[in-house]
C-alpha cells in the first residue's frame, strides 16, 4: 500500500499545474463571458503533451498512464474546467479509440495531428431522442459503392466548430452499431445549432446534422458492427477525465473559499474564525479526499487492466457529486459576492454542474453500481 | 500509489473474517441482549494476536503494520461492535501509549500482557464535566514522596469493568491547562481505585463501559509515561491512532450493515420482484457501497500514514485520521439508517440486525472525538494551508 504518487506523476502534476495557473488562468474571465475557444492554449497544451496522453509514443503522443492522465485534467480543471473538457474530450474518446482500433492508416493520418494539438478530436454518440440507450439510435449509414452514407443528427458534440475529426456512431443494419471517422467539413455534415450552456462557455457544444454524408468505407473505425465496443471501450477513460475534471474544480472551489474565508471579517473577526464556515469548510476538505481516494484508487487499477464498470462508476459519481455541492458551499462562503462574475466560485458553480449530468448522469452510475452489487 | 492491500495483509483479512465470522458473529445480538462483556472472546482474540497487532514481536505483540490492524478492527466490527471496540481500546488507547512512551520498564512490564490477553488495558480521559474540553480536567495528581496520588473521577471508560490496566489522564496543575496533564498506567485493585457499574448503552452495549473513582490512590512514579508533564500530548497522539480504529470499526458497522440489507433486498419481493430491483432500493445500495469503499479507504490512508511517521515523535497523522474518522464514522450511520429502512418494519425488531447497526453505529460519531472535534481539527488546518 502506498498512497504517493511516483516521482513521475508529481513532475506531471507540477507541469500541468504550472500550466493551468500561468498560461491558462489568466484570460479565463474573458473566456467565459465571451464563450471564446482557447485555440492557442490547446496548441500549447499539444507541445507539452497533454493533447495525446492516451497516443502511444510512436504516433506523437505522451501516452501517460492514467493516474497522471488524471491529474493533468484535475489540475487544468483548477483554473478553466473548458480546457479540461476539451482535452479530456479529445484523448479519452477520439484519440483513445484511433489509437486502440484504428488501422494503420487511420492512425497515421490523425494521431500525431491530435497529439500535437494541431487537430482537435470529438465523439457523437448521443442524438436529440437517444443518449447511451443504443436501441433507440436514429443516425443510418447506408452502403453505396465503396461508400458509407450517413443520414440523422447528433447531441451534445463536445468541441464542436473546432473539431476536425469526429468518432461517429450510426446504425449499418437494424441490429447493428459502427463507428465511423468523419472529418469537419465533409459534404452534408453541418451545425443545426450552437448550444448556449449555463457554464462552461469557452467549450464549444452544438447538435449536428447528417445530410447524405459520404465518407469511404475506409473511415470506418474498427469492424463493422462493432460501434459499442468502440464506444464502450472509451468509458473508463471519459468517466475517470470527468471525474478528475469535477474533483479539480471542487478542490478549487475549497481553496478559494479558504482565502476568502481567512480574509473576509464580519463581527469584528475573520469569518472562518466562525464554526458555521469551518464546518462547511471541513465538510468540503472531507468529501473530496474520500472522492479523489475511489478516483486514483480507479485510475490504479485501469493502469492494472483491471477495472472493473462499478468502481470506475463510484469514482465518477463521488467526485462529481461531492464537488458540486463543494462549489456550491463556496459560493455560501462568498455570499453575496459569490453570485457576482467577479468572483471564481460563481463561475465554478456554473461549470460544475454539468458534471453529474455528462459521461453518464450520476443516476445512471448508481445503476451501475448496483446492478455490481445485485450479482454479487 | 497502490491502493491494494499486499499478500500478507489479505491473508490476515481472511484469517480474521473467519475467525470474526464464525466465533464473534454469531455471539453479537446475545452480546447485545445481555450486556455481559465477552471475557472469553478477548481471550480467543489474545490467542489469535489481535490484542497488540502493533506491538513487536519481542514485547509479545503481532508487529504488524497498522493497515492489517484497521483490517482486523473492521472485520470485528462487521461481526460484532462491542467486540471490535473492546480490542480496538485495548491496542490503540493503552498498547500505543505504553508503547510510545512507557520506561522500558513499564513496556516489559505491561506489553507481553496486554498483548497476549491475559490483561486487558483500558483509557480514562473523559470525565463527568469534560468531554471534548478534554485539558478541563478536575481529577487530580499530587506528587507525594515517590508516587502520584490520584482523586477524582472518571467517565466512559471503554473495558472499564474488566480492565486490568488504565491509561490514566490528570491535573497536576489546574492553571496549567493542556500544559499540566499526566499520564498514569494505573492497576486493578490499587488501593482508592474504585470501578462504577456498566453503562446501560443505546448500542456497543457490552463494551464494559463505566466510571471510575480515585481517591487518595497511590501510583507509583515509575508508571508516569512520558515526562510529567507531555500528558496532553501522550492523550492527544494516542487518540491520532485511536481515530484510525474508530474509523475501521465504523467501517465495519456500516459494511455489515449494507450486506445485511443487501441480502434483504435479494430475497424480499414487492410489487412482483425483489426490492433490490427497484432503484429506490438500488440507489441506497448503490450509495451505501461507495461510500464506505471511500471510508476504507481513508482509513487505509491514515494508517499507511502513521506508519510513516510514528517513529518520529516530531510528526503526527492528526488531518489524516481526524478525515477519515469524520467520513467513516458519518457514512456508517448514513449506512445504518439506510440498511433499517430497507428492512422496512423488520428493520424496526430486534429479530433482525439492522437495528442493532443502527443503534451501534451511532457512537462512532461521539467517541475519540466526537464529530464536531473533527470538524474543528480539519478546518483548523484548511485555513492554515489558506495562508
Amino acid at each position: 500500500m502506498d498512497f504517493e504518487l511516483t516521482e513521475d506523476q508529481q513532475a506531471i502534476r507540477e507541469l500541468a499545474r504550472d500550466f493551468a495557473r500561468n498560461e491558462i488562468a489568466p484570460g479565463v474571465l474573458e473566456r467565459d463571458r465571451e464563450g471564446a475557444f482557447p485555440t492557442e492554449l490547446i496548441a500549447a497544451a499539444g507541445e507539452l503533451g497533454f493533447c495525446g496522453m492516451t497516443i502511444p509514443e510512436e504516433h506523437g503522443g505522451s501516452e501517460l498512464d492514467p493516474l497522471s492522465y488524471c491529474l493533468v485534467l484535475e489540475e487544468l480543471a483548477r483554473e478553466c474546467p473548458s480546457t479540461s473538457v476539451t482535452l479530456s474530450v479529445t484523448n479519452s474518446v477520439c484519440a483513445q479509440p484511433i489509437a486502440r482500433f484504428g488501422n494503420d492508416e487511420q492512425k497515421a493520418r490523425y494521431l500525431p495531428r491530435l497529439a500535437s494539438g494541431e487537430w482537435i478530436g470529438g465523439f457523437m454518440l448521443t442524438e436529440p431522442d437517444s443518449g447511451s440507450d443504443a436501441k433507440a439510435m436514429r443516425t443510418r449509414a447506408v452502403r453505396d459503392g465503396d461508400d458509407w452514407v450517413l443520414d440523422g443528427s447528433k447531441a451534445w458534440v463536445t468541441n464542436a466548430q473546432v473539431g476536425k475529426v469526429f468518432v461517429v456512431m450510426a446504425r449499418t443494419a437494424d441490429d447493428e452499431i459502427s463507428a465511423f471517422l468523419v472529418e469537419d467539413g465533409t459534404p452534408g455534415l453541418s451545425i443545426e445549432r450552437m448550444e448556449d450552456k449555463m457554464g462552461l462557455r469557452s467549450s464549444k457544444t452544438a447538435m449536428y446534422s447528417f445530410e447524405g454524408v459520404r465518407v469511404p468505407h475506409s473511415a470506418m473505425l474498427g469492424a463493422q458492427g462493432e460501434g459499442m465496443k468502440v464506444a464502450l471501450g472509451s468509458l473508463d477513460r471519459g468517466r475517470l477525465g470527468i471525474a478528475s475534471q469535477g474533483l479539480g474544480m471542487g478542490c478549487a472551489a475549497l481553496e478559494e473559499a479558504a482565502r476568502y474565508a481567512r480574509d473576509r471579517r464580519a463581527f469584528g473577526r475573520p469569518i472562518g474564525d466562525f464554526q458555521a464556515i469551518q464546518w462547511m469548510l471541513a465538510d468540503m476538505h472531507v468529501e473530496l479526499e474520500a472522492a479523489r481516494l475511489l478516483l486514483y484508487r480507479a485510475a490504479h487499477l485501469s493502469s492494472q487492466g483491471r477495472l472493473d464498470p462499478a468502481t470506475a462508476s463510484m469514482a465518477k459519481l463521488a467526485c462529481t457529486e461531492s464537488a458540486k455541492r463543494a462549489c456550491d458551499a463556496a459560493v455560501q462562503v462568498h455570499g453575496g459576492n459569490g453570485y457576482s462574475r467577479e468572483y471564481k466560485v460563481e463561475r465554478l458553480h456554473r461549470d460544475v454542474r454539468v458534471t453529474t449530468i455528462y459521461e453518464g448522469t450520476s443516476q445512471i452510475q448508481k445503476l451501475v453500481i448496483g446492478r455490481s452489487l445485485l450479482r454479487s | 500509489m497502490n491502493v491494494e492491500l499486499n499478500e500478507d495483509q489479505l491473508t490476515i483479512r481472511d484469517a480474521v473474517r473467519e475467525f470474526a465470522q464464525g466465533e464473534v458473529a454469531p455471539r453479537a445480538a446475545d452480546i447485545d441482549k445481555t450486556a455481559e462483556f465477552p471475557k472469553d472472546l478477548v481471550a480467543q482474540c489474545g490467542e489469535m494476536g489481535y490484542m497488540g497487532v502493533g506491538v513487536p514481536e519481542e514485547l509479545g505483540g503481532a508487529g504488524l503494520d497498522t493497515v492489517s490492524y484497521t483490517l482486523i478492527i473492521e472485520e470485528l466490527s462487521a461481526a460484532c461492535a462491542t467486540t471490535g471496540v473492546i480490542v480496538s481500546v485495548n491496542n490503540s488507547l493503552c498498547c500505543d501509549p505504553i508503547l510510545e512512551w512507557g520506561s522500558e520498564e513499564t513496556k516489559k512490564k505491561y506489553l507481553p500482557e496486554l498483548a497476549s490477553g491475559r490483561l486487558l488495558g483500558s483509557y480514562a480521559l473523559s470525565e463527568p464535566g469534560s468531554g471534548s474540553d478534554a485539558a478541563a480536567l478536575e481529577c487530580v495528581a499530587t506528587k507525594d514522596g515517590d508516587d502520584w496520588v490520584l482523586n477524582g473521577s472518571k467517565n466512559w471508560i471503554t473495558n472499564g469493568v474488566a480492565a486490568d490496566v488504565s491509561v490514566v489522564y490528570a491535573t497536576t496543575d489546574k492553571d496549567a491547562g493542556h500544559r499540566g496533564v499526566i499520564a498514569l498506567v494505573v492497576e486493578r485493585g490499587m488501593k482508592g481505585f474504585e470501578v462504577g457499574p456498566h453503562d446501560d448503552k443505546l448500542g456497543i452495549r457490552g463494551s464494559g463501559s463505566c466510571q471510575f473513582f480515585f481517591d487518595d490512590c497511590r501510583v507509583p512514579a515509575a508508571n508516569v509515561l512520558g515526562a510529567e508533564n507531555d500528558g496532553f500530548k501522550v492523550a492527544m497522539r494516542t487518540l491520532d491512532s485511536g481515530r484510525i480504529g474508530i474509523a475501521a470499526q465504523a467501517v465495519g458497522i456500516g459494511r455489515a450493515a449494507h450486506e445485511a440489507a443487501l441480502g434483504y433486498a435479494k430475497e424480499r419481493k414487492a410489487f412482483g420482484k425483489p426490492i433490490a430491483e427497484h432503484q429506490a432500493i438500488q440507489f441506497m445500495l448503490a450509495d451505501m457501497a461507495t461510500e464506505l469503499d471511500a471510508a476504507r479507504l481513508l482509513t487505509w490512508k491514515a494508517a499507511w500514514a502513521k506508519d510513516g511517521r510514528k517513529h518520529d515523535k516530531k510528526q503526527r497523522w492528526t488531518l489524516e485520521a481526524a478525515t477519515a474518522k469524520l467520513f467513516a464514522s458519518e457514512a456508517a450511520n448514513r449506512a445504518a439508517t439506510k440498511s433499517l429502512q430497507i428492512f422496512g418494519g423488520n428493520g424496526y425488531v430486534s429479530d433482525y440486525p439492522a437495528e442493532r447497526h443502527f443503534r451501534d453505529a451511532r457512537i462512532t460519531e461521539i467517541y475519540e472525538g466526537t464529530s464536531e472535534i473533527q470538524r474543528i481539527v480539519i478546518a483548523a488546518d484548511v485555513l492554515k494551508r489558506a495562508d
